[in-house]
């Protein structure tokens, strides 16, 4: 575990928040987040529902605008510049709760679709990229069908290949199993680890604590649009600070 | 006892034999579909009569009907009371129904030839899965082609039209990455400015490998309702989508422009806008100038249809997740890429039967363009055939005509649109 750990974790700063505020009209969402994410740390996001978390990681691609504060990914100072959204977003891939594969694409197609247009990558390789990333996610010979035929848990490694075309340095998930069969939930969380033994920056909201002490470096707890605690996951799940956290912990880990 | 008598070998295998004769084919089909129940027999039996009634009453006007007769009176007289038709109306007057009573009858290969091409055209478009994409080269041409072909001319008028969109489409696309709405503007006035430069070299050259050219008032029948439905139609599809997305946007001025123009259009009747065509414009014009009367109704009508497109497009795009837009964003596409590749596709696709409704109806629309007083096929029936000494009393035959030839197309588009959606269908729900 403690090997796991350590793993290569550098002093590179991948995302770097500070003094962030966000609203939704008058509601207060995110209040004064500080965060720095280091290149290849893996933080997993916990959190009662409506506590911010999946609003804090659309906002590192810009899905959601902020209002107050800075966020800065790969050096780049995310502003209303559409040319600096689309360059950041093209450096970090994201997974949806639900998917959110183009249905009317072949799996083939929603994975080749972002490197042809956005990197300008010759139609030929961007395919051979994608096979080799729908054989990582080991669903190559789904290749030519459409997601519609596919079972949810095959989707979701679909998407998460398809954001891993674009060669990102960060990954973003957001909620990636909780809309799963708890069957289908293993395979995807199978290809999330192989993911982070590779190294790659992930930023994950999940309720799966067993996935987060196996994997998270970082444990970030959240609660009414502010980070609560965080800690290394040994710590944070074993010796929990605030009363919050050890309530929330109690509950999910409950039974 | 019994134990020992239940073994068994088959001694021989039984042949393959057909299903009784009650469930089979036709019999199977009669007894569940009309003869189900006592009451759903009696209404087969009802019905079967009605119907046999009204084809034997009709049967005598289709049998009986005189198709060589130079009049009306000259078929009356050769019915000699009997019940028929005077279809001669149709094989005198056929050229005038289909081209009008003042296209000059030796340039109708012109028409007709433009009418085949229309074919050739359109099929890499609609079936774009069994034609090579290279014919679509053809397709773009082939606006220019038959306009050429129909009025004639000199060429330089459609090769400098055909410019002027080309630079207009190479505005937008080196201005697209900056503003897509942006760039459609500058692109539409780019062309607009060439057109209107370009006027003044085509002016004075008229006559430069020119063909005889016919002036639109010369125009008339069933050729200028397919004019004015294929172009109409083909115009008001993209100018809908732009208008879709435009009521969609973020930025207020490009917003309301398109709310405000839908809005205005939808609540005006379209014959309302003919009669502006026809009248009111030409007070906005310079003196002297002439605009040409088949262009100001292509407008109108494109105006008018392209509002409605944009409100069965809206509701196409509102159909879509937000997840869709989101998975577009995070991949890092740009606006013009996302809506052209993962929300166009989709929401058209949503939107087709309504599409075509509209489509259908503006089809069926054109013929108000005999309100103000254009010779379409209903303005030729009720002007110059109708009020001609030979065939002043013959509506049936006529109207019937005219019917056909529109139930025919608009049948089609409506099987042709239902075959698209089939064709499209990729989820498997």
């Amino acid at each position: 575990m403690a090997a796991e750990t350590q793993l290569k974790v550098s002093d590179e700063v991948a995302v770097e928040i500070t003094k962030m505020n966000k609203w939704f009209g008058a509601f207060h969402v995110l209040r004064d987040i500080d965060l720095t994410v280091y290149q290849g740390e893996r933080i997993v996001i916990a959190g009662p529902s409506g506590s911010g978390k999946s609003t804090l990681i659309r906002c590192i691609n810009a899905l959601e605008e902020h209002q107050k504060g800075s966020i800065s990914v790969d050096g780049t100072v995310l502003s209303s510049d559409v040319k600096n959204i689309d360059k950041v977003r093209s450096e970090v891939g994201m997974v949806f709760q639900h998917f959110n594969l183009f249905p009317h694409l072949t799996i083939l197609e929603n994975c080749t679709l972002a490197p042809i247009w956005v990197r300008k990558t010759p139609k030929r390789e961007a395919e051979e990229i994608a096979m080799h990333f729908l054989e990582k996610v080991k669903i190559p010979e789904q290749a030519d069908k459409y997601p519609g035929m596919l079972s949810g848990g095959q989707q979701q490694r679909v998407a998460i290949a398809r954001s891993l075309c674009m060669k990102p340095r960060i990954m973003l998930f957001d909620e990636p199993t909780s809309a799963l069969d708890p069957e289908m939930i293993s395979e995807v969380l199978d290809t999330m680890i192989e993911l982070a033994e590779e190294g790659m920056t992930m930023l994950c909201v999940t309720h799966e604590m067993g996935f987060a002490r196996k994997v998270a470096n970082r444990v970030i707890f959240m609660d009414q649009g502010q980070i609560v605690e965080q800690n290394e996951p040994e710590e944070f799940f074993n010796n929990p600070q605030s009363e919050r956290t050890k309530l929330f912990l109690s509950q999910i880990l409950g039974h | 006892m019994a134990q020992e008598h239940f073994a068994f070998v088959r001694s021989h295998m039984l042949p393959e034999a057909p299903p009784p004769a009650a469930e089979r084919g036709a019999i199977k089909w009669l007894r569940e579909n009309l003869f189900s129940s006592a009451a759903n027999s009696l209404l087969t039996v009802v019905s079967l009569y009605v119907v046999i009634q009204i084809v034997i009453s009709a049967a005598p006007w289709f049998l009986n009907g005189v198709w060589d007769s130079p009049s009306l009176t000259a078929c009356r007289d050769i019915l000699d009371g009997n019940m028929g038709g005077c279809f001669a109306v149709l094989t005198e007057r056929w050229n005038q129904l289909l081209f009008g009573f003042k296209y000059p009858s030796e340039l109708y290969w012109r028409p007709g030839l433009a009418f085949i091409l229309l074919f050739v055209a359109g099929a890499p478009l609609l079936f774009y899965k069994l034609f090579p994409s290279k014919m679509l080269i053809f397709t773009g041409l082939y606006p220019f082609i038959a306009y050429w072909l129909i009025w004639g001319g000199s060429i330089l008028v459609p090769v400098f039209a055909l410019l002027g969109v080309l630079l207009g489409v190479y505005v937008y696309k080196r201005t697209v990455a900056a503003s897509a709405g942006m760039a459609v503007i500058a692109g539409f006035v780019a062309a607009l400015i060439f057109w209107i430069l370009s006027g003044f070299i085509t002016a004075p050259m008229e006559n430069v490998l020119a063909i005889e050219a016919v002036p639109s008032r010369d125009m008339g029948g069933f050729m200028i309702n397919l004019m004015l439905g294929v172009v109409c139609v083909s115009l008001s599809v993209p100018f809908g989508i732009v208008l879709a997305l435009g009521r969609q946007s973020s930025m207020p001025i490009i917003k309301w422009i398109c709310v405000v123009f839908i809005e205005f259009i939808r609540g005006v009747p379209l014959i309302t806008l003919l009669f502006v065509a026809n009248v009111v414009l030409a007070y906005f014009l310079p003196p002297g100038t002439s605009f040409d009367l088949i262009l100001r109704v292509i407008i109108m009508i494109t105006m008018f249809a392209s509002a409605y497109i944009a409100e069965v497009i809206r509701g196409g795009l509102a159909a879509l997740p937000r997840g869709q837009y989101e998975a577009a964003d995070s991949l890092g596409l740009d606006y013009a890429q996302a809506m052209q590749l993962i929300i166009l596709p989709q929401a058209l696709k949503i939107s087709i039967p309504g599409i075509v409704n509209v489509a259908v109806g503006l089809f069926k629309d054109t013929t108000l363009v005999s309100v103000i007083s254009m010779f379409d096929i209903v303005g030729m029936i009720r002007g110059p055939i109708l009020a001609s000494a030979e065939w002043n009393g013959v509506y049936w035959e006529l109207f019937g005509f005219a019917a056909l030839l529109f139930f025919v197309t608009c049948y089609g588009i409506s099987q042709y649109s239902q075959w698209l959606e089939r064709q499209l269908q990729t989820d498997h729900r």
